[in-house]
Order: structure tokens, then sequence, then C-alpha cells
């Protein structure tokens, strides 16, 4: 297929979430807390895509498509994006766009401590995604954009910290996380022997 | 017509006196229709039942109610699921009828194995409007229908021995498919769920039995046939589908205290000045309806408002300590 034209569909796919949000939320189909809803649903998509965008290197490896490689920029940066909507919706939900609140609940609540540091770190990524400054910065980039590993476990224990008594959903993700990382260990531990 | 007799029977509302749903938002037009109902009705028993409706008025708050809707498509009942929308559509067979068997023991001078037909003749079948605030944050005000649980209480009599109330659901996991374990193996709470009260927290005029809601049998995914309902507590007290209720002389362990001793207490007042470990307690999300701006950001209330009825049972206790 035409590169151009898969990308395109692809990001046809990473809008797909949201324009579900717009239908459900206008067809009332989002239970009775749609706010709620809304805002966890943001939030686990950007756990999705950055557990995906995870994937890539190890798929790619496996199973030898190399062409995948070119998505895996475009899934974090989907990432960033879904995982500002999360926050943006907390914010106006739920603290009715207080921002001193906002950074008294990051404070406080360790969950939400660790959910917001995980962004943190995701803002620096977003700025040196592009191609100039992968560039720029050399072999200082690969450096950098190890953070995602940081960032996606520190997603990941925000969202087993949040959740009341079912871990079994939570902790299936945590599960996904430890095979991608360990993955990496593994490869890492045989090549330095 | 045939519907409602069905309604009556459950509920153990006459057909006279059921309130019309919009009645329920007009305060006055509900003591209207129950005014109407004790003067067409002119027979000791409506007369009694009038009068028990006018006191519980007292008790009801007039704040909008929450729709229908969100009433019945918003609850958290983990035997059925931890999703607050699956109960409504797992509990569609859970239909409960008043052979519902309530067991009666402890503590108490008539105990014994009793059905919600036995305990409804007991008592006096009233409406009361209350406030909801669930641990998690949010809201709701809600029309019940049922009794004072102190009616049911003095009818079994319990011993001087008696300082506690302990209340259990029904554990069957071919009813509730939420109490098997989940797909990594987890229990999501050990069943079956069990709440307490203080004796004194239980015979309080606002600790209510629901066995209807708008006007309506309860449905399975409100705790049918009967549930407790203490409206200055966080929500996860009001225990749902109560299969047993036994009086002790010392303190029962409830299940959310069990699961998580830090996060929930044994009184769990609502109480805006003291913080779950995770999140604030001092604003609460009232759901209205199911539209996306049907949800307002509210500041708590002590008790949820219910201070003049509860504070006194309290008092002299550290409620950051006994939260």
């Amino acid at each position: 297929m035409n590169v151009k034209l898969a990308k395109i569909v692809a990001h046809l796919l990473c809008w797909l979430p949201l324009g579900y949000l717009v239908v459900a939320v206008s067809t009332r189909n989002l239970g009775a807390d749609p706010q709620e809803r809304v805002m966890h649903l943001l939030g686990y998509w950007g756990l999705l895509f950055l557990l995906l965008g995870l994937a890539i290197t190890p798929v790619r490896r496996l199973f030898k498509v190399s062409w995948l490689f070119q998505y895996r920029r475009m899934l974090g940066l989907y990432a960033a994006f879904y995982l500002l909507l999360h926050i943006t919706t907390f914010t106006l939900f739920y603290l009715n766009l207080n921002l001193s609140e906002l950074w008294k609940e990051t404070i406080q609540r360790p969950y939400i401590s660790v959910g917001m540091l995980g962004f943190m770190l995701i803002i620096p990524l977003v700025l040196t995604s592009t191609k100039t400054m992968q560039k720029r910065l050399g072999r200082n980039w690969a450096k950098l954009h190890r953070l995602v590993y940081v960032i996606a476990v520190l997603g990941i224990i925000h969202f087993v910290w949040q959740s009341k008594a079912d871990l079994n959903e939570p902790l299936s993700y945590a599960l996904v996380l430890i095979v991608l990382l360990g993955v990496r260990i593994y490869w890492y531990l045989r090549k330095r022997k | 017509m045939k519907n409602r007799k069905l309604r009556s029977i459950y509920t153990g509302f006459k057909d006279s006196q059921l309130t019309p749903e919009v009645a329920f938002w007009d305060r006055r037009s509900f003591i209207k229709s129950l005014g109407y109902s004790a003067l067409a009705g002119a027979g000791q028993s409506s007369l009694n039942t009038f009068a028990s409706e006018a006191a519980a008025i007292d008790y009801s708050t007039t704040e909008p109610l929450s729709s229908e809707y969100v009433v019945t498509h918003h609850n958290n009942f983990y035997e059925f699921s931890t999703s607050k929308s699956k109960p409504a559509e797992l509990a569609t067979n859970f239909n409960p009828s008043n052979d519902w068997k309530v067991s009666i023991s402890g503590l108490v001078e008539k105990p014994g194995e009793y059905t919600l037909d036995d305990i409804l003749k007991w008592t006096n079948v009233e409406e009361r409007i209350y406030r909801l605030r669930c641990v998690e944050g949010w809201s709701m005000v809600i029309p019940w229908s049922g009794f004072q649980l102190s009616d049911l209480i003095n009818k079994v009599k319990p011993t001087n021995n008696a300082k506690f109330v302990e209340f259990k659901t029904l554990k069957s996991r071919s009813v509730f498919p939420g109490q098997k374990r989940g797909a990594l193996g987890f229990s999501v709470l050990s069943w079956p769920y069990r709440e307490g009260l203080r004796m004194d927290e239980a015979m309080n005029p606002l600790a209510f039995i629901a066995t209807g809601v708008y006007g309506k049998r309860l449905p399975g995914q409100n705790g049918a046939p009967l549930r407790l309902v203490v409206p200055w507590k966080y929500g996860f007290k009001s225990i749902k589908s109560i299969v047993s209720i036994r009086f002790l002389d010392q303190r029962p362990s409830n299940t959310w205290h069990k699961s998580a001793p830090r996060e929930y207490g044994f009184y769990a007042n609502v109480n805006p000045n003291v913080d779950h470990p995770r999140w604030s307690q001092a604003n609460e999300r009232r759901i209205t309806d199911e539209s996306f701006f049907g949800v307002k950001r509210i500041p708590t209330q002590m008790f949820n408002g219910y201070s003049e009825h509860v504070a006194s049972l309290y008092k002299g206790m550290d409620l950051t300590l006994e939260y």
C-alpha cells in the first residue's frame, strides 16, 4: 500500500476513539455520569496508545516488520494528545477549571502526583519529536526518549492506584507493560554477554 | 391499572396512596394527593398512614430529584459488576418476590426467618426523598419508599445487651456474577457484603429500609427487594438485598473497612472536613440527569446535611479518627 495513504488511515484510526466520544456524548450513550466516563476513557486510551507505541520495537524485531517503525512517533504523540484531554476534562469537570485546586490535588493525592509527573515528562518528548530536533540532539535524543519507559510505569501506577477494588483490569495492563519492558531487559542483558 | 395493582403489592402501597411520578416534583401536589387519599379513604388505616407520611415530610429534602434513569443506571453494586452501568443490565432477571427471606438473629427476643411480606405487615410504608452521597464523590437526590428501620427493630425486640446491628447481602454466585473471581483470580471484595450500625444509629428516625424507588418496587440493581438507606453516611453503608439482620454486643466488621481500613471506616459519616486518603471530600458532583451537563459540582455538607438529626449521636467523638 502507498505509504502516504497508509499514514492517513493510521491517523483516522487514532481519531476514532475521540469520534466515538463525540457521538456517544451527543446521543447520551455514556451512562448516568458521562463526564466521568469521558475522563476515564481518555485516560485509558492515552495509556493504550503509550503501550502500543512501546510494542512497536519488540514486534518489529520479532516479526521482522520494519515498516512499523514509522508509526512509533505517531502513537506517542496521540498518547500525549489523549492524556492532555484526560487532564483537561478532570480540571474542567472535577475542579471547575480552578488551577490552584489542580495544584493542591496534584501535591495532595499521590495517585494524581504520579499521573501528573508522568504527563510532565511527556512534554519534553513531544517538543523534541520533530526530525529537526532529533538531528540536533543526536545521540542524546535516544537517551532522552528512554523517559518513555518511566512515563509508562508512572501511568500504570496511576491506573492501579486510582482503582477502588477491582484490580483485574489495571493489573492486566501492568502485565502487558512488564512483558514489553521485560523483552527489552532480556535483549539488553543478552547483548552485554 | 393492573400494573398499579402489582406495584402496590410489591411496595405495600394501596392504590390510592401511590403518588404519580410527576407529583414528586411538586411537594404541594404530593401533600394534596395524600390529603385526598386520607379523605377519600376515611378509614382508620389510611388516616394512620397519612399521619406517618405527614411526619416523614420533615425528613425529605425539596431539592430537585435525580432522574429515574440515573437513579437506576448508575449503581455501585459490586455483586453484579464494578461498572456502574452494568448492574442495570445484569439485574434484569433478579426480581425477588415478597417471599424473600430475612434471617433475624442474635441478641433479640423474636429471632427467626421472616419473609418480606411478614415485615411489611409490621411497618408503615412511606415515601422519603433523601440525598445520597457516595464516598467516591458523586451524589443524587432519590425518592425512596419503604419504612423506618426502627419499626422493624421495635417489632423483633432486641435485648438490652444488643449494642450493634449487622446486615448481610445475599451470597450467590448464580445470582451475582460479580462474586466470582476476576480474570487474574482476584476477588473484588470478600462476600457476602456486610455492614453494621450502632444501635442508636439504627434507631434514628432517618435510618430507613427501602423497598421501592420512584413509586415502583425496588429494581434489582438498586438492591431489591429491601435495602438499607442511611442518608447521613456514605453510600456504601446503605447495604443492598439484605438477607440477614443480626443483633450483637460487639461492633461488627464491615466489608469496605475490612478491604481498606485506612480508606473506609465503620462510621463512614459524610464529612467534608475529613478527606479520603486518595481524594478530597469537600465537594461532590451532584448527578441530576444523564445529559452531558447534568452534573454539577457543589460543596458537601456535614453529615450530608442531616446534622440536626444525627450530630448528637457523635458528640465527643473525634471524627478524624472515627471516620
